[in-house]
């Protein structure tokens, strides 16, 4: 089992440094001319107006939290799905409430329109 | 040995970033940082066999709390960009406090007796922490829905009244 | 020296998936290329090789020469890294995708025990890729392409976990190889009818969502927003976010293969490996087929669709293959 993790850590290692090495051929072989209108942030041919970096939507906030709430949710769905059909009937009666209580959830979400974009 | 070598370099690769996290005066830069560290802790996870618990890892705080955490900064007013400040008066007051912390943890743990129980993980994680969900700890398994619930009502009030 | 000699061979492994995603990359993109003028009445690629098969190795050896911009505004640091990441995240998740049967042994990297919870995890990694490249470029268009681009993978991310949840129920277990194994019988697909079929469906809008592809296209929708979080990206860099996202098509393909449609199996003459990349290439010619004949959706239908449907389905459809699984012991 560890050794499953080692292949896992020398994969993102390696991968690092396979995903650079076209980063560095491109530093090897590409020009290098640089004037100030290439390096100007892009915005459809104007003169950039004022920064990107400004304060944005709560909305992609909201959405933020109900998402860690149901992603933690489906974690604790996944030990149960794994040992479900050796345990039967009253394992499904325990996810049936637990599933109905987060049920809940959604619907109080759905109602107060956290759900709503607009 | 090969055990104190992976812990230690497992060590490095998660506080290295964190003291990144706390320096940096970019606060994007920070919470990206706060990536690896999370990836450190799940190979500590793994070296001590807990498998599930390292996936959950990397799904909920490397996948879902710093996608949170870098919403939050750049939905807050001059979070990004903006260099904030590091320091402030009481830097020293609160070196020392951490200093004192930092001796009495160590004191503490290395004077406890830590009682070593027999037996080995079992090989398949998953399937072990759902028997335990199932058939010990049933009572707890619901109330984590509710303590869930909870948590999601709260965020919406708290959520809407920030709008 | 043992793991000495198993890093080794994890190095040669990373290199040899690293090249296959390459290479399966340019094969999607050239068929994607092909397929579209095909369904537009043009002709497509065909100067460069014969049917324009060089084409994209033509293309890579162009962006190989080209100039790596970074604007004055940008963070470069991080705009440097976010395409490390979307590509690093793409490659993780072939760890657990087996390819095939040849004789007894599977053709997988490392078949580890939590296989499908691994794979979800990795994949989840490409949005803080994206969501960093976006704000570092300080471009407007950018930024709300990253913005509006992890809010969709994060929305679709629930119902994703919600069909791996179903087959982990009807398999009983995590492992990819094991998921294969349970369905000798009958792909999952088939089984507890029609729940599985469900999903498999949401599985699918679930993961062309996850991979930023037309009806979900948003995050880099070019009539509004240039190209979305890639706006500032150039050369290789540009093509790093290319085989990030590509690399994740095949990948999620390749997974719904594995969990829905049986993985490697099929009738004899045919060897697994083949059987396992037909199927792949048709679930891969599948989205390219929807890419090319649906419209775009609004933010909110998009949203929508996740929350107020994929959600509830994803829900019912498990207890829906609980009670299968109860009635059927």
């Amino acid at each position: 089992m560890l050794l499953d993790w080692l292949y896992v850590a020398v994969f993102a290692i390696v991968g690092l440094v396979l995903a650079g090495l076209p980063l560095v051929i491109v530093w090897l072989l590409a020009p290098r001319i640089d004037y100030p209108q290439k390096r100007s942030t892009y915005e459809s041919g104007v003169v950039p107006f004022g920064q990107a970096w400004a304060q944005f939507n709560i909305r992609y906030y909201i959405f933020g939290l109900v998402f860690v709430v149901f992603d933690v949710e489906v974690i604790y769905l996944y030990p149960w799905a794994v040992v479900f059909k050796d345990l039967g009937a009253f394992a499904f009666v325990e996810m049936v409430i637990f599933l109905t209580i987060l049920m809940v959830g959604l619907a109080y979400a759905w109602r107060k329109g956290a759900l709503e974009w607009v | 040995m090969g055990k104190l070598a992976v812990f230690i370099i497992l060590s490095c690769v998660t506080l290295i970033p964190a003291v990144i996290v706390v320096t940096s005066r970019n606060m994007v830069r920070a919470a990206l940082s706060l990536v690896p560290t999370f990836l450190g802790v799940t190979g500590l996870y793994v070296t001590l066999d807990a498998e599930f618990v390292a996936g959950i890892q990397v799904l909920i705080y490397a996948g879902a709390i710093t996608v949170l955490i870098l919403f939050v900064i750049m939905l807050t007013e001059g979070g990004t960009g903006l260099r904030v400040r590091q320091m402030n008066a009481q830097t020293k007051l609160g070196a020392l406090v951490a200093f004192g912390m930092a001796v009495v943890l160590i004191a503490f743990t290395t004077a406890t007796r830590w009682p070593v129980k027999a037996g080995t993980m079992p090989r398949y994680n998953a399937a072990a922490v759902g028997n335990a969900f199932l058939t010990s700890y049933a009572l707890v398994f619901e109330v984590t829905s509710l303590v869930l619930l909870v948590s999601l009502i709260g965020a919406i009030i708290i959520a809407r009244r920030e709008e | 020296m043992n793991w000495l000699i198993e890093i080794g061979k994890a190095a040669a492994l990373c290199v040899v998936v690293f090249t296959f995603i390459a290479i399966s990359v340019m094969v999607m993109v050239y068929a994607e290329r092909k397929l579209s003028a095909w369904m537009q009445a043009r002709i497509g690629p065909r100067h460069v090789g014969p049917q324009g098969l060089l084409q994209l190795i033509a293309d890579t050896v162009k962006l190989l020469q080209k100039e790596n911009i970074v604007p004055r505004q940008a963070d470069y640091l991080v705009f440097s890294t976010a395409p490390l990441i979307v590509a690093v995240a793409a490659l993780l998740d072939y760890v657990v995708i087996p390819l095939g049967k040849v004789g007894d042994t599977v053709l997988i990297v490392r078949d580890i025990n939590i296989g499908v919870l691994y794979f979800a995890a990795m994949a989840s990694l490409t949005v803080i890729g994206i969501l960093t490249g976006g704000w570092a470029s300080n471009n407007k268009y950018s930024l709300l392409g990253g913005l509006r681009s992890a809010a969709q993978m994060v929305s679709y991310e629930i119902p994703l976990g919600l069909s791996i949840i179903c087959v982990a129920m009807l398999a009983s277990t995590l492992s990819t190889v094991g998921i294969v194994e349970a369905q000798r019988g009958r792909w999952f697909i088939f089984q507890a009818f029609p729940f599985g079929f469900f999903a498999f469906v949401v599985f699918i809008i679930a993961s062309t969502a996850e991979t930023n592809r037309v009806p979900f296209d948003l995050p880099e929708a070019e009539s509004e927003l240039i190209a979305g979080y890639q706006s500032e990206y150039t050369g290789m860099r540009f093509s790093l976010f290319q085989l990030g996202e590509y690399g994740e098509l095949f990948g999620m393909s390749a997974m719904a293969v594995v969990m829905f449609l049986g993985g490697w199996s099929g009738p004899r003459p045919v060897p697994p490996l083949l059987w396992f990349f037909i199927k792949t290439y048709a679930l891969v010619f599948v989205m390219i087929w929807v890419r090319w004949t649906y419209p775009r959706f609004r933010i909110d239908q998009l949203l929508n669709l996740s929350w107020k449907f994929l959600l509830p389905v994803g829900l019912v459809n498990i207890l829906g293959i609980g009670a299968w699984l109860i009635l059927l012991r």
